[in-house]
Parts: C-alpha cells; structure tokens; sequence
C-alpha cells in the first residue's frame, strides 16, 4: 500500500491513464467495436493535438504555480493574426514568424503583470482573455479574412503514416510532448520550474531567478496555445473568431485530471495529454454509445472535481502513512 | 581583526521610517560558532537578510575574507560561500532530496546560456555522499523531502551547505518546531560544523539551545548590539538581563 502512494506521487497522472484505459474498454463495448476502428481513431488523433498543446503549455504554467486563462482567446488571435497578415500580402513563414511572436508578447504581459503587480495570475489571465478575444475580431474586421489557397497543409494537417492514421499535427504535437517532457524530467530549468511552483520561497532563496521562470512559463504556453490555434484554422480551412471559446477550462481540466495540482510544483507533461486524451474520447465516445452529447460538459466536469477531490485525498493518505514510517 | 572571516561596519537598515539597524559593527571569526541572540524586532533578522542577500543595507559597509563585497542576491551571497538555513524550509517538499539539494546549482552535462540536461548520475552519487558527511541516515536520494521530519529536513539543508564547500553557515531559527530529539540532533549538526572548519551564525530565541552549541554570544536590541562575549564569561541571566 505504501509503495502504490509512493508511486502515485511520483507519477501523478496514474489514476488519469487507469480511467482511461477503462473508458476506452467501456466506449468501445457500448459502441460494438466502432470506438477503436480505424476511421474513428483517425478522427480523434486528427482533433487531439490541437487541445492537447494547448493542455500541455497550461501544464507545464500550472506547475510553476501559475495559471492562463487567456489560451483560448490567444488561441484564436494567432490565426487571425496570420490570416490578416497573408491578406495584405505576407508570406506564410512571415506571417508565422509574427503570429508566434504575438503569442510570445501576450505571454509576456500576463506574466510581467501578474508578477510586477503581485496579483494573481487568474485576474491578469482572465483580463487577457477578454482583451485577446475582442483584438481577434476587431483585426478580422467582424469578417474572417479568406486564406490564401497555397498554404503548407502538408507541414501541418496532411494524413500521414501507416493508413493515413495520423495528420502532421500529431507529429508536432508528439514532438513538442517528447521536448517538453524532457525539459521538465532532464534539465536544470525543469528543476527550477518544479521548484518555483513547489515552495517558492525556497526556490527564491536558493537563488533561482523565480520571475524569470514563471514568465518563460507563461510565453510558452501562448506560444503552444496559439500555434494549436493556427493548427485547428488550417485543418478547417478559415479562421473564425470564435474558435477556443471554453478551450482555456478544458486544458485546465485535463490538467488537473492528469494530476496537476493547482497549487504548483506537481504534475507532468503525459498527465496533461492524458487528461486532455480523455476529454476526447468522452466526447467521441458518447455519442458513439448512443448517449445525449449534451451530457459531455455533465461527465467533464464531474471528472474534474472527482480528479481534485480523489488526488486530495491520495495525498493526505500518502502524508498519514509517511507519519508512521 | 585578520581571522574574521566577515566584517561588517556601521551597518544601517531603514524600512519605511523604521530604523531597524542602528550602526552595527561586528565581525565574524573563522571556524567560531556564534549565537545571535534578541527579540522579535531587535534587529537579527534584518542583519542576517542583508548578509544572505534577502534586503540590501542602507549605509555601512561588508568585508569577506578581507575584501569589501556588495551582496545583492541570494545567488551573490552563495557565491560568497555564506549559506543561510531559514526557519522555514529551504526545500521544496515535493521534489527528491537530490533535487533539492542541488536546486539552482544543478550539475549539467552542456548548456547553452545556463540551462542544460541534468547529470543525474552524479546528482544521485554526490547527494548520497553530502548525506552521508552530515551523519544523516536515510534510505534514497530519491526520498521526498515532504516525506522526511523537520529535523531531518535541515540536516538535509545544512548537508546541502556543507556539499558547497560553504564558509559561513547562517541558521535562523533552525530548532523552531522541532521536537525535543529533533532539536539535539540539529545542536550536533552545529557543533560538528566547527570540526569541518566552517563558521556558524545560530539564531535562535532559546538561549539553552544557544548556550549549548556556541563559542560566542551576540545579543541585539533596538537594533543595536548590546552584548557580544564568549560563552565563558558570560551567562544566560546576564544575556538575559541586557535584552
């Protein structure tokens, strides 16, 4: 019993992967098969990288004891960003370029504010959100621009691999997971991020330039947050000014199901893309089994507090035991 | 006035209209054990900030080893081998003791501009050791610290200390919450320090642990030092009598 704890608090996004284990098992008996036939995965691996990035930069943010909920709106703005830019002439390397540093500069403010002014970072986010949302439409002009017909789909959404099985995305998406993982198990900055968000007093005293780390944190999180946004506009083929609406609560949840904790200093990478996994085949899976879809929002958000609440409880027993020992 | 291995002259500390520290001028000697001693607000707290980089002095001057120093940050006074043990943790509870004990100095195999992969393999090796040197027993380097007891918690701190080959430790309030075994142990980390060459600066509002571990004792009030004798010429009544 003692060793399972342990376990669980090293690797926090456990109880997310058993969950959904199950619920693949359970969606794919309800659903006679079809959940795990090749179109429908297609289907849900081409829409997972784009949530899934998202949920990997408010992660790693929330980690660092932060928190965005500006990623939805950023999430658009970058599209559009790029959309307007081509419009008036730039090429899509260009246009890239400055969508991604659009990105990087609103990251930059959420963090500068939420530091310099010591206030929390849901207040300066959820400023962002509003602020982020409204700039998307004004530079669309209230009518979303045309996009240029020679775009790199085939960098970015094209089918790929064994079976056409996965579009490009997923490719990014593994790759910035592998990356980011990496950052956070193997380096130095990884240590520090853990450690701003773990205790940072601790983390200030020893020395770590703790301001420095939560506002890298917050930049890579538009940054991800906004190229998962050029992503979905590619694949949809127009860049709306709605697209992320309610995306920012949704990455917080696979977060938190994937075992972040709100506080900081615990969660992982894979945690976030688990959560975010799950989150997908609920969708998908309830209206394979025949369910009203309506009761998607209903299980997401009883997951969530039950993730909180059952991760809460595994601690204080993980605390109780330690005492004997 | 050569084996001091800080000085500090004439050292003044306003916070907002609050003058906290009222010209000191002390010097702390090689391989001494000193006890800082003084009520909330006598001005120790402020003293040992500005040694360990937390607040900067208004006016006076810093010498280590000898040579006038400007102490910014908790990085500078690192570098300067001045290591401050806080009284609340200086560890993160939720990270390894390996981690923990190279936090912000981790050992990398390259970086570029500071940050790079970390050599864990030598991060695990030298952690068992630095534990082993302060005569700390414990299973794994990959422990939580949030697993470990108070006390433990800062032999691990002062492990980490050591590890740095650094030469003045500062203890603020280390036995605060501590268990009356917890406290012995964390005494004897003190008294061992001596033996390793290193100076210790113990602040603590409880003179019998003070007395039992010091050389010297400073007593501070109003921001002033008020008493500053060895441990023989003096006793707990008398500091007791001039705070």
């Amino acid at each position: 019993m003692k060793r399972l704890f342990k376990t669980y608090l090293e690797k926090p996004e456990l109880a997310g992967l058993i969950l959904l284990v199950l619920l693949v098992v359970l969606f794919q008996v309800r659903s006679h098969g079809v959940f795990l036939n090749a179109d429908n995965l297609r289907g849900i691996l081409g829409i997972l990288p784009e949530a899934g990035l998202v949920a990997i930069g408010v992660t790693i943010l929330m980690i660092s004891g932060e928190f965005d909920l500006s990623v939805g709106s950023v999430f658009a703005l970058m599209p559009m960003t790029m959309a307007v830019l081509m419009v008036h002439g730039a090429p899509f390397p260009l246009a890239l370029l400055a969508g991604l540093v659009v990105c990087a500069a609103i990251g930059f403010i959420n963090g500068y504010v939420t530091i310099r002014f010591a206030i929390p970072s849901f207040i300066t986010t959820l400023g962002m959100l509003f602020m982020a949302r409204s700039l998307t439409v004004v530079v669309s002009g209230g009518f979303p621009p045309l996009l240029p017909i020679d775009l790199p789909n085939w960098l970015f959404t094209s089918f790929v691999g064994p079976g056409n099985m996965f579009r490009m995305s997923f490719l990014w998406f593994a790759a910035v997971a592998v990356l980011t993982s990496l950052m956070l198990s193997r380096t130095n900055f990884g240590n520090w991020i853990k450690a701003t968000g773990g205790f940072l007093p601790a983390a200030a005293s020893m020395g770590i330039p703790t301001a420095r780390v939560k506002i890298v944190c917050f930049m890579l999180c538009s940054v991800l947050s906004g190229f998962a946004g050029m992503l979905q506009v590619l694949r949809l083929g127009s860049p709306l000014p709605s697209i992320g609406e309610g995306l920012e609560l949704q990455a917080v949840a696979a977060a938190v199901i994937g075992g972040a904790s709100l506080t900081g200093g615990i969660g992982t990478v894979m945690g976030g893309i688990i959560g975010t996994t799950l989150i997908r085949v609920i969708d998908n899976g309830l209206v394979l089994s025949h369910v009203d879809a309506n009761w998607f929002k209903f299980a997401i958000g009883f997951l969530t507090i039950f993730a909180v609440v059952a991760n809460a409880w595994m601690r204080k027993r993980a605390k109780a035991i330690k005492m004997e020992g | 006035m050569n084996d001091a291995i800080i000085s500090v002259r004439d050292l003044h500390k306003w916070y907002s209209g609050v003058h906290a520290l009222k010209g000191v001028s002390l010097d702390f000697k090689r391989g001494e054990a000193l006890g800082l001693v003084g009520d909330n607000g006598a001005g120790k707290s402020t003293l040992i900030n500005i040694l360990s980089g937390v607040h900067r002095a208004d006016k006076g001057e810093i010498k280590v080893e000898g040579r006038e120093v400007s102490i910014a940050t908790p990085r500078d006074a690192m570098d300067l081998g001045i290591e401050t043990i806080y009284q609340y943790n200086s560890m993160v509870p939720t990270m390894s003791i390996a981690r923990n004990l190279f936090i912000g100095r981790e050992p990398t195999r390259f970086s570029v501009l500071g940050v790079g992969i970390l050599d864990q393999k030598k991060m695990a090796e030298e952690s068992i050791r630095a534990i082993a040197n302060v005569d700390l027993h414990l299973r794994s380097p990959d422990a939580l610290v949030g697993e470990l007891s108070g006390g433990q918690r800062q032999g691990v701190a002062i492990a980490r200390a050591m590890h740095f080959k650094s030469k003045v430790m500062i203890l603020d309030e280390p036995t605060n919450h501590l268990s009356v075994k917890e406290t012995n142990k964390v005494i004897g980390f003190v008294r061992g320090l001596k033996e390793q060459g290193v100076t210790g600066v113990f602040i603590s509002h409880n003179m019998h642990h003070v007395f039992d571990c010091c050389d010297r004792i400073v007593a501070m009030a109003r921001g002033e030092v008020v008493l500053d004798k060895r441990v023989a010429d003096t006793s707990i009544d008398e500091v007791h009598s001039v705070l």
